[in-house]
């Protein structure tokens, strides 16, 4: 279909966040009526292309880019997403960009309504003019009519079924005239089976008629479905760029998560494992971008149990569910106990413990001590460190907390000054350690441990997978370990589920080749994935 | 099922006005007040008050909640018509001069409240509330040392005796009620200010019509969802502005209006309750912080007003006191507001949870364990 000329080129573009590569030297060409796949894992660096595609100020402020971008052959630079508009080009958003309580039509011609001008407009300027309802309503229905769905031009946003809020935003760029180029991030992420099949039609559709479209999407099967050609990005690097001929699903995902297939780095020993300690049916959580849909997994006792998928697809939800911080539903039993949900203090009482990604805001009381950090959980749900007075009341004993910190700082290595320390004072590494201690410090059965090394150095990452290591081999704690990280999971864990939209979409060992995390990961059917 | 949720959800949407209708009613026998009476007062009384709720429509339709900031433009008329009696204007012409010396200070207090608000988005009723009590300390400068002090005053009946400063009660014989009378009409035993009725017809005319404009299009996107408007190229802040300005001009109109009907201003309080009352009023008609029209504001004033006439006789006829029902005033319209706000936080929280709910439940494709435990084949190789 791509029929030589050049629409849009990006030209050794390369961009960093204060010395933190993003983008390296990334190049490819855009022609017109072609679909573009581009895929990659998170932190791949599809977003922050997009922002310079998009002349985000966010790219401006941090310093700009390297490279050029040319639309037709000349070079452009943007200033604001306006300018990128103006330019023709067009996003459809992975949120949708949609006024709920407008119709259709209102927000397909959202701010270039049809107007005619009216007696203020001399006084107070061209915003008092006169809407043409009849106009915009004419134009919507053209803008879906290119579409060829079956869009209703008077109903309202907030009524209508997801996959219809996702043709009205399409319809909105294509109303733009001078759209040439479509930029679809993640569009069937919401969409059902048969919805994201229709969106699909309508994009071939519109690159029949000229319409050049990059298609960025999980979802390996539709990426192979519609697109031309598909580049995949990896680290920041275009590692791939190559006609939608002869590849399979398996091909791309080694492309986009196939860091390290040759040096692959240590491995836990297989173990095997006979009791069952946890087990979770039907899970569901309401965590706001994290949601869990229907989860089913056991842990066994002694285990390090790895939850791993990309970013938004529900693995957070899962311990934070399981620990009552988010409304959550189904069944959740503990070593042959109920463990109720929506109840912290319970779930804490049962003998988990949660370490949670949200360091700062869940995870520390970063004006306090050391010592009250690492203590506070024990003293709330075990009543621990605390001494009575007159037989009628609690207080804290100083000295046992003091004792009870000493003891972590030295078997963690936590860096401080002293145990009386601030904690917001310590590094991230050592933040995180001082979360490990706390857990540590209710002696729990079972472990939930949610993006360990999230956001600290590469040698305290090594320090806290082994502090995991060391505390699940010498004490036997059973450890959930939630990461984006594959390569950490793959590390230290004895078994890797792999969460997709809200599902657990298969559970590997860590043996297992890398493609098939990344075919998991990528909504590919699970049976495929364990035949393959 | 759901007949009965759309019955809950019509109960939690018009609650107030359903208390209300109820409470009103049973206080009417014990008034012993003629229904005759009765409608007369809400006739006066609509004519006396609507246009000031009105003035609450536009920043509910830029989703700035109710615009308690609306004291702040009830001052500037009141600034006007001290003018208007110290020049010795009577008649509408008098009201045409405050609403003319008015127009301009409501303008630029109106700015200031908008830059402000644009600085605490989120919270601008409470902001409102907290800055007319500001504004208020200004006016009270204003008006009790600058006027007869800096700024002449050649009427000397309105000045403090100590030479500067206006009296605590302003008599407004001069332009009293000059707008009710240019044409009252007497329609079997009702009287009826015609004219005022028109300027407040006008009004519902211009926001109807405000609304089919661009600007009103563009104040509807900012007031659901700015992010949404802004990354379309609406200029949100300036939108925002805008609305406040217009609330703040009408109701400055509505303060000259009002008190061209009372006939007597006091000084220094008479705006006090002015955005308290109007927001009682369009709550009452089953408005809410999002969602208000033209028929809840009559709707609003006709219940709020019905209540005030019948509640202090009430009161009297069964405690002995009319105390209580004045007492019952101010315990109303303040439970009014309490309620809905409350209702509208509860109806917010519980719409996003259905909404995250629909999207935990939107999908179930294939091979994506419905349901099945995904165990086993890991691990133990």
């Amino acid at each position: 279909m791509a029929n030589g000329s050049s629409l849009l080129s990006i030209e050794h573009v390369s961009k960093d966040f204060y010395g933190n590569v993003v983008l390296h030297d990334v190049s490819f060409d855009l022609h017109e009526g072609e679909i573009l796949g581009l895929v990659g894992e998170n932190g791949a660096g599809k977003t922050t292309l997009m922002h310079i595609l998009f002349g985000m100020p966010v790219i401006m402020e941090t310093g700009g880019f390297q490279g050029s971008i040319k639309i037709g052959g000349t070079e452009v630079h943007f200033s604001s997403p306006f300018d990128a508009l103006d330019a023709g080009l067009g996003m459809v958003h992975q949120e949708f960009s949609l006024i709920p309580g407008f119709t259709t039509t209102e927000n397909i011609v959202l701010n270039r309504e049809s107007m005619r001008a009216s007696i203020l407009n001399d006084v107070f300027g061209d915003r008092m003019s006169v809407l043409q309802r009849d106009r915009m309503r004419e134009r919507a229905q053209k803008a879906i009519g290119k579409l060829g769905v079956d869009l209703n031009p008077d109903m309202l946003v907030s009524e209508m079924p997801v996959g219809h809020k996702q043709f009205t935003e399409i319809a909105r760029e294509i109303d733009r005239e001078q759209t040439r180029i479509l930029i679809l991030d993640e569009p069937t992420a919401v969409l059902t089976e048969s919805e994201a099949e229709m969106l699909l039609q309508t994009l071939k559709r519109l690159a029949s008629e000229g319409i050049a479209i990059i298609f960025i999407s999980h979802r390996l099967q539709e990426v192979l479905a519609i697109a031309n050609r598909i580049v995949v990005l990896r680290d920041g690097h275009a590692v791939k760029d190559t006609p939608n001929e002869n590849i399979s699903m398996r091909d791309i995902a080694s492309w986009m998560v196939g860091r390290s297939l040759g040096e692959s780095g240590q491995r836990s020993e297989a173990r095997g494992f006979a009791e069952s300690l946890f087990k979770v049916r039907h899970l569901w959580v309401d965590m706001p971008g994290e949601t869990v849909r229907d989860v089913s997994f056991d842990v066994h006792r002694g285990e390090i149990f790895g939850i791993g998928g990309l970013a938004g697809q529900g693995k957070l939800g899962i311990p934070n569910g399981i620990m009552g911080l988010f409304p959550a539903g189904g069944e959740v039993v503990l070593d042959g106990k109920t463990v109720p949900l929506n109840d912290p203090a319970k779930a804490l009482a049962m003998g988990m413990a949660f370490v949670s990604e949200d360091r700062r805001g869940v995870g520390l009381l970063l004006d306090e001590s050391l010592e009250w950090n690492i203590a506070f959980t024990a003293i709330q749900v075990h009543g621990q460190y605390l001494k009575k007075i007159f037989g009628l009341f609690s207080q804290r004993d100083e000295k046992a907390m003091e004792d009870l910190c000493a003891e972590y700082v030295k078997l963690l290595d936590i860096k401080c000054t002293s145990t009386k320390q601030k904690a917001k004072e310590l590094s991230g590494g050592n933040q995180q350690k001082v979360c490990l201690a706390k857990a540590f410090a209710i002696k729990p059965q079972l472990m939930f441990v949610s993006e360990p090394t999230r956001g600290i150095d590469v040698g305290a990452k090594k320090l806290v997978l082994d502090t995991l290591h060391h505390y699940n081999r010498d004490f036997g704690t059973t450890i959930v370990m939630v990461s984006s990280e594959l390569e950490e999971l793959r590390s230290i864990c004895d078994r890797i589920a792999i969460v997709d939209e809200g599902r657990i979409a298969g559970i590997l060992p860590p043996t297992a080749d890398i493609s098939e995390f990344g075919l998991l990961m990528s909504g590919a059917a699970m049976e495929e994935a364990v035949n393959a | 099922m759901s007949a009965r949720k759309k019955l809950s959800t019509f109960f939690s949407r018009y609650a107030v006005v359903i208390i209300f209708v109820i409470i009103t009613l049973i206080a009417i026998p014990p008034s012993g007040l003629s229904i005759k009476y009765i409608l007369q007062e809400i006739i006066t009384r609509l004519g006396r008050n609507s246009f000031l709720v009105l003035a609450l429509l536009l920043p509910i339709y830029a989703g700035m909640g109710l615009n308690f900031g609306m004291t702040l433009g009830a001052m500037a008329g009141q600034v006007g018509l001290i003018f208007a009696v110290n020049y010795g204007i009577s008649n509408w012409q008098g009201l045409v001069f405050a609403l003319l010396v008015g127009l301009p200070i409501s303008v630029l207090l109106g700015y200031v409240c908008g830059l402000v608000m644009n600085r605490a988005k989120g919270r601008e009723m409470v902001t409102g509330y907290i800055l007319a009590f500001f504004i208020n300390g200004i006016y009270q400068f204003f008006v009790m040392y600058m006027l007869g002090s800096v700024i002449p005053m050649g009427n000397k009946s309105i000045v403090l005796s100590r030479g500067y400063g206006i009296r605590n009660t302003l008599n407004l014989e001069s332009v009293r009620q000059s707008l009710d009378n240019i044409v009252m009409l007497r329609v079997g035993g009702f009287s009826i200010p015609l004219v005022t009725f028109i300027v407040i017809a006008l009004l519902c005319v211009f926001v109807v019509w405000f609304k089919k404009t661009k600007l009103g299009q563009d104040m509807r996107a900012v007031g659901q969802d700015m992010a949404v408007a802004e990354a379309a190229g609406i200029p949100v802040e300036k939108t925002r502005i805008v609305a406040i300005i217009i609330s703040t001009v009408l109701a400055c109109a509505g303060q000259i209006i009002f008190l061209q009907n009372m006939g007597n201003l006091a000084t220094y309080n008479a705006h006090d309750q002015t955005g308290f009352f109007a927001v009682a009023a369009i709550l009452v008609g089953g408005a809410s912080v999002t969602h208000a029209s033209i028929a809840n504001v009559f709707l609003g004033v006709t219940l709020l007003h019905a209540m005030f006439v019948v509640s202090p006789l009430a009161g009297q006829k069964l405690f002995g006191s009319a105390m209580i029902g004045e007492y019952f005033r101010q315990f109303i319209g303040y439970g009014v507001i309490a309620i809905s706000l409350v209702l509208y936080a509860w109806r917010t929280r519980k719409a996003a949870a259905e909404a995250r709910l629909s999207l935990r439940g939107a999908q179930n494709g294939p091979g994506k364990g419905n349901g099945k435990p995904a165990v086993g084949n890991g691990g133990q190789a």
